[in-house]
C-alpha cells in the first residue's frame, strides 16, 4: 500500500517535471497563457505572437518600423486601381516537408470565413472582394470570393475597393497559411505539438499549460540562415510580480508590461535595461451619447477642456507616458493626427453654462465606470476631483468585474466607460472606422450618417495624401466637433532587456517580438542581473 | 463500518448534484459572457460561436447535456482556452498543485508534530515558549508575505534558489514551505495541548509506572491519543492547503489548478468553473469522510454507525 502510494506520487512528480530539459537560446514574457494558437481562430496579443512565430504570411512586417516586408510572397504586382493584388509565392515548404502552395492561402482564408468557425478575427480580411458577404452568411458560393489560387506559386486577390493598407493585413495572424491535411486529419487537435504542421521561423516543440512554450528553430524555413535561436521558451503568465522576480534572477530575457510592477517604475527608469517607446495604443473614456447629460456635446467637450492629464501621466502612471491630444498616437509615417486645444477651464465652464448648468448647478447624476484595477482607480479619481474643482460638477466612480462592465459598456449602460484601442494596423483606419454607425466597437450610440460617408470616402481613395487628409477630417470630427470620446494618454510599451545580450530587440509600435532576428551577443544569459541601479544610467 | 461507508457515499451523489446545480444556476446568472471582449464580433459569429458550444439552447437543456457528460466522465470542453477540454486542463494542472500540497502538507507534519510534542513535554520552559511564539508568528503571517520575503532572502540576497516556475525540486522547495508555514505553526498548537491533555491521564501515568521509557511513553502511547486533534484537523487543512494554494502559486508563479479556481469566473468560463467545483468539492467531501474512518481507527472509543 505505502508502496504504491509512493508510486503514485513518484508518477505525478514526473508528469509535473518538463520532457525537455535542455536549457533556453532566449527566454521571454509571451503574456496570457494563449486561449488557442490556431492562427485562424486567434483573437488576442498572445494568440498573434505565437502564430506569427511558428506560421508565416504572404507578408511579415519589419521588426523596427513595421512596414510589410516579403513573406511567403516573394513579390507581389498591384493593378493600377488598387483593385487586384498578385502574390508570386517562393519555394518553402511546410515542417513535413510538402511545399507551401496558393492553395495552403485559399485553404486558409476560406476556413477563416466560413461562418460555422465562428473566426473572431475574420473582419480583417473584409476589404477582399464578397468576403464580408460570405462570413455573415448572406452568400454561399465560395468562388464568389475575391481570392484565388492561379496556380502552385500564384495567388491573385481580389479587393472590394481599394485598400492602402492590405499589405499590412496579409502579415495579420487570422491570415497565416494553415496545413489543410493535417487539420482534416486530426481536427480540433491539430494544433497539438505532436500534430502540428507549420512554415515560419519556428517549430513548436512544446506547450505546457500556464507555464511555456518551447519554440525549436525550423531547420527546413526557407530564411533559416538568419534565424540566430535553437531553443527559446515563451513564458505565459500574468502574474505581474512573478514575471519580474524572474526577470531579475536572470531567467527571463525579456518582458514588456506584464511584468513591470508599477510601483518599481521610478527606480527602473534608472536603469539601462528599461526600454519605454511609444505605443499604438490610446486610453481614453467613451461617452455615451445617447445618455444626459453627456448627449450633449457641449458638456463633452467642457469635460475635455476641464481636465489635466499631465497630472495622471506624472503622478499616476510615471513611465513616461503622454497626454494625448488625438485619438490617434503620433507615429504613422504620412499621417498628422488632430491636434486637440489645451486645457481651457474658462472655456469649459462657459460651455457648461451654456449647456445649462452655470458652476455645475442642476447637474444630473453622472458616474465613470471602469473594469476593477488600481490604476484605472487612481485614473477616475484624479479626474473627478478636476471636474468638480473645475466645473462644480460631483461625478460617480463605479468599477465593475471585467465581463459585467464589458457587458455594460456593448448595452450602453453607463455614462462615461473607461475604454482602450491598440490599432491592428499600421494606419489611422484602424482608429476611426470603430465608430461608424454600423460597427460592434463603437460603443457610443454615435449615429453620423456624415461620419459613415466620411469614413467610406476615404476608403475609396486611392491618392495617398488625399487618403489621409479625409482620414484626418474624420479624427476631428469625433473629437474637436463631436467629443464622442476623451483621450486622456497614450499607452507606452515598457520592455526589460539587456542590449549587450541580445541584438534585434529594438521596441516596435505594435510592441511586436519577432524571435526571427534575436541574435545571442555574448552568450553569458542566464545570470542574476544587479538588483540596485546601475550607475550608468540612461535617461529617457 | 462497510455499511457506514456505503451510505456516506450514496449521500454524497445528491450534494455533488445540489452543488453543480447551485454553481450552474449562480453563474449563468452574471451578467456577460464567455464570449464577451473588448473587440465585437459580428452578431453572425457571435451566433456561431454561441451555437459551437451550445449556448444558444435552454439552460435546462445545457444542465441536462452537462450532466449527461459527467456520467460518461466528461466535463466538457473550456470556453476559454478553445483548444483544450476541461479533463486536460484538470490533468495538467492538478497534479502540479497536488504535489505542492502534499510537499506542504508533509513540510508542515515533520515541522508541527515534533515542536508540539516537545512544546508539550516541556510544558512552561523556555522551548515550549520559544516554539510557541514561533508558532504564533507563522500563524499570524500571511503567506503573501512569508512568500515575498523568502524570495527576497534565498533568491535575491543568498541567490540559492529560483524566484518562482515549476518543474525542477528547488524550484519546490519555497513554494512548499510558503504554503506549509501556516500549517505548521497550527499543527503544533493542536499537538501541543492534545499532548498537554494526554500526558496528565491514568493510562500514560500506568505506563510510566510500568517501568517503560520516557520515549515509549510518550512515543507511543502518549501520540497515539494525543495527534487526534490534528488527525481532525487534517482534511480541512489538505482541503485548504489544495484549494488555498491559489496564492502562492501565483507568487511563486506555478501552474497549478488553483488560477483556474478564480479566473474560470471572472471568465465565464462555465465548463471550467464547474469542472474545479466539482473536483474540489469531492476532494472535501472524500477527505471529511477519511477523517471519520481514521478517527475509529485510532480511537477505540468511536464508533462508527
Amino acid at each position: 500500500m505505502n508502496r504504491r502510494i509512493l508510486l503514485l506520487f513518484l508518477t505525478l512528480f514526473i508528469s509535473a517535471c518538463s520532457p525537455d530539459s535542455r536549457p533556453p537560446d532566449f527566454a521571454y514574457l509571451l503574456g496570457a497563457e494563449p486561449e488557442t494558437i490556431d492562427p485562424t481562430l486567434s483573437s488576442g496579443q498572445p494568440e498573434g505572437r505565437v502564430a506569427r512565430t511558428i506560421f508565416e504570411g504572404l507578408t511579415g512586417n519589419d521588426p523596427v518600423d513595421l512596414h510589410p516586408v516579403p513573406g511567403m510572397a516573394r513579390s507581389w504586382d498591384i493593378t493600377p486601381d488598387g483593385l487586384v493584388y498578385i502574390f508570386h509565392l517562393r519555394s518553402a515548404v511546410w515542417s513535413d516537408g510538402h511545399p507551401v502552395t496558393a492553395h495552403d492561402f485559399a485553404y486558409a482564408w476560406q476556413r477563416l470565413l466560413e461562418p460555422k468557425n465562428a473566426a473572431r478575427y475574420a473582419n480583417m480580411l473584409y476589404p477582399v472582394a464578397n468576403a464580408e458577404a460570405y462570413n455573415k452568411g448572406t452568400l454561399t458560393d465560395v468562388s464568389a470570393l475575391g481570392f484565388k489560387a492561379e496556380d502552385d506559386s500564384t495567388f491573385v486577390v481580389t479587393l472590394k475597393s481599394p485598400c492602402a493598407y492590405f499589405l499590412d493585413l496579409c502579415a495579420f495572424y487570422t491570415l497565416l497559411p494553415v496545413p489543410r491535411a493535417t487539420i482534416e486529419k486530426y481536427g480540433d487537435d491539430w494544433i497539438k505539438p505532436e500534430h502540428i504542421v507549420t512554415n515560419g521561423p519556428f517549430l513548436l516543440g512544446e506547450w505546457i499549460l500556464n507555464r511555456h512554450i518551447r519554440f525549436l528553430k525550423n531547420p527546413r524555413y526557407w530564411d533559416a540562415e538568419h534565424v540566430y535561436l535553437n531553443v527559446a521558451d515563451a513564458y505565459t503568465s500574468e502574474n505581474i510580480n512573478a514575471n519580474f522576480n524572474l526577470y531579475m534572477t536572470g531567467v527571463l530575457d525579456w518582458l514588456d508590461s506584464g511584468g513591470v510592477p508599477l510601483f518599481v517604475i521610478p527606480e527602473l527608469k534608472q536603469r539601462s535595461d528599461f526600454h519605454v517607446a511609444p505605443y499604438f495604443n490610446t486610453y481614453f473614456y467613451r461617452f455615451n451619447v445617447t445618455r444626459p447629460p453627456f448627449n450633449d456635446a457641449r458638456v463633452r467637450k467642457a469635460f475635455f477642456l476641464a481636465m489635466d492629464a499631465g497630472a495622471i501621466t506624472q503622478y499616476v502612471l510615471r513611465a513616461g507616458q503622454e497626454p494625448a491630444h488625438s485619438l490617434i498616437p503620433p507615429g504613422i509615417p504620412g499621417y498628422t493626427e488632430a491636434q486637440l486645444p489645451k486645457r481651457n477651464i474658462e472655456e469649459a465652464q462657459k460651455l457648461m453654462a451654456q449647456a445649462g448648468y452655470p458652476n455645475g448647478q442642476g447637474f444630473p447624476k453622472a458616474e465613470v465606470l471602469f473594469n476593477t484595477s488600481e490604476s484605472h482607480k487612481q485614473i477616475a479619481e484624479v479626474l473627478q476631483s478636476q471636474w468638480k474643482e473645475a466645473l462644480g460638477v460631483k461625478v460617480d466612480l463605479v468599477n465593475q468585474e471585467w465581463k459585467v462592465y464589458l457587458n455594460s459598456v456593448q448595452t450602453l449602460d453607463y455614462w462615461m466607460a473607461r475604454g482602450g484601442w491598440i490599432g491592428d494596423y499600421l494606419d489611422p483606419n484602424t482608429f476611426l472606422d470603430m465608430w461608424t454607425s454600423k460597427n460592434g466597437n463603437n460603443r457610443t450610440g454615435f449615429d453620423d450618417p456624415a461620419y459613415d460617408a466620411l469614413i467610406e470616402r476615404a476608403s475609396r481613395t486611392l491618392d495617398p495624401a488625399e487618403r489621409m487628409g479625409l482620414l484626418n477630417q474624420a479624427e476631428n470630427w469625433i473629437l474637436n466637433r463631436e467629443m464622442i470620446i476623451l483621450p486622456i494618454y497614450y499607452y507606452v510599451v515598457m520592455n526589460l532587456y539587456d542590449p549587450e545580450d541580445f541584438s534585434g530587440l529594438t521596441p516596435n509600435l505594435q510592441n511586436q517580438i519577432m524571435l526571427k532576428g534575436i541574435k545571442p551577443l555574448k552568450g553569458h544569459r542566464g545570470r542574476p542581473r544587479d538588483i540596485h541601479t546601475p550607475a550608468t544610467a540612461e535617461r529617457f | 463500518m462497510g455499511a457506514f461507508l456505503f451510505r456516506r457515499l450514496l449521500a454524497t451523489i445528491p450534494l455533488l448534484f445540489v452543488i453543480l446545480a447551485l454553481s450552474f444556476m449562480f453563474m449563468r446568472s452574471a451578467p456577460g459572457g464567455p464570449f464577451d471582449s473588448e473587440r465585437s464580433v459580428p452578431p453572425q459569429v457571435e451566433q456561431s460561436l454561441r451555437a459551437k458550444y451550445h449556448l444558444d439552447e435552454p439552460l435546462s437543456a445545457q444542465f441536462m447535456r452537462y450532466m449527461g457528460g459527467l456520467l460518461h466522465g466528461d466535463l466538457g470542453p473550456s470556453f476559454k482556452y478553445q483548444s483544450r477540454t476541461v479533463n486536460e486542463i484538470i490533468a495538467q494542472a492538478f497534479p502540479v498543485s497536488l504535489t505542492l500540497g502534499v510537499l506542504g502538507l508533509l513540510i508542515s507534519l515533520v515541522i508541527g508534530i515534533p515542536a508540539g510534542v516537545f512544546g508539550a513535554v516541556y510544558h512552561n520552559r523556555p522551548a515550549d515558549y520559544g516554539i510557541m511564539s514561533l508558532s504564533l508568528l507563522g500563524i499570524s503571517i500571511p503567506n503573501f508575505v512569508i512568500g515575498p520575503l523568502l524570495i527576497i532572502v534565498f533568491c535575491f540576497t543568498l541567490g540559492w534558489l529560483p524566484a518562482g516556475g515549476w518543474g525542477a525540486v528547488n524550484q519546490m522547495i519555497l513554494p512548499a514551505v510558503t504554503l506549509g508555514a501556516l500549517r505548521a505553526a497550527y499543527i503544533a498548537r493542536l499537538m501541543r495541548a492534545g499532548m498537554l491533555e494526554v500526558i496528565h491521564q491514568d493510562f500514560i501515568r500506568t505506563a510510566r509506572a510500568k517501568g517503560l521509557s520516557e520515549a515509549t511513553v510518550i512515543g507511543k502511547h502518549g501520540l497515539r491519543v494525543g495527534i487526534l486533534p490534528v488527525v481532525t484537523y487534517l482534511a480541512p487543512a489538505t482541503a485548504s492547503i489544495l484549494v488555498g494554494s491559489v496564492v502562492v502559486e501565483r507568487i511563486f508563479d506555478i501552474p497549478g489548478l488553483g488560477m483556474f479556481f478564480v479566473n474560470s469566473a471572472l471568465n465565464r468560463d462555465y465548463t471550467m468553473a464547474m469542472g474545479t467545483v466539482l473536483l474540489y468539492s469531492t476532494i472535501l467531501i472524500t477527505l471529511n469522510l477519511l477523517v471519520d474512518v481514521l478517527y475509529a481507527a485510532l480511537d477505540p472509543r468511536v464508533e462508527l454507525r
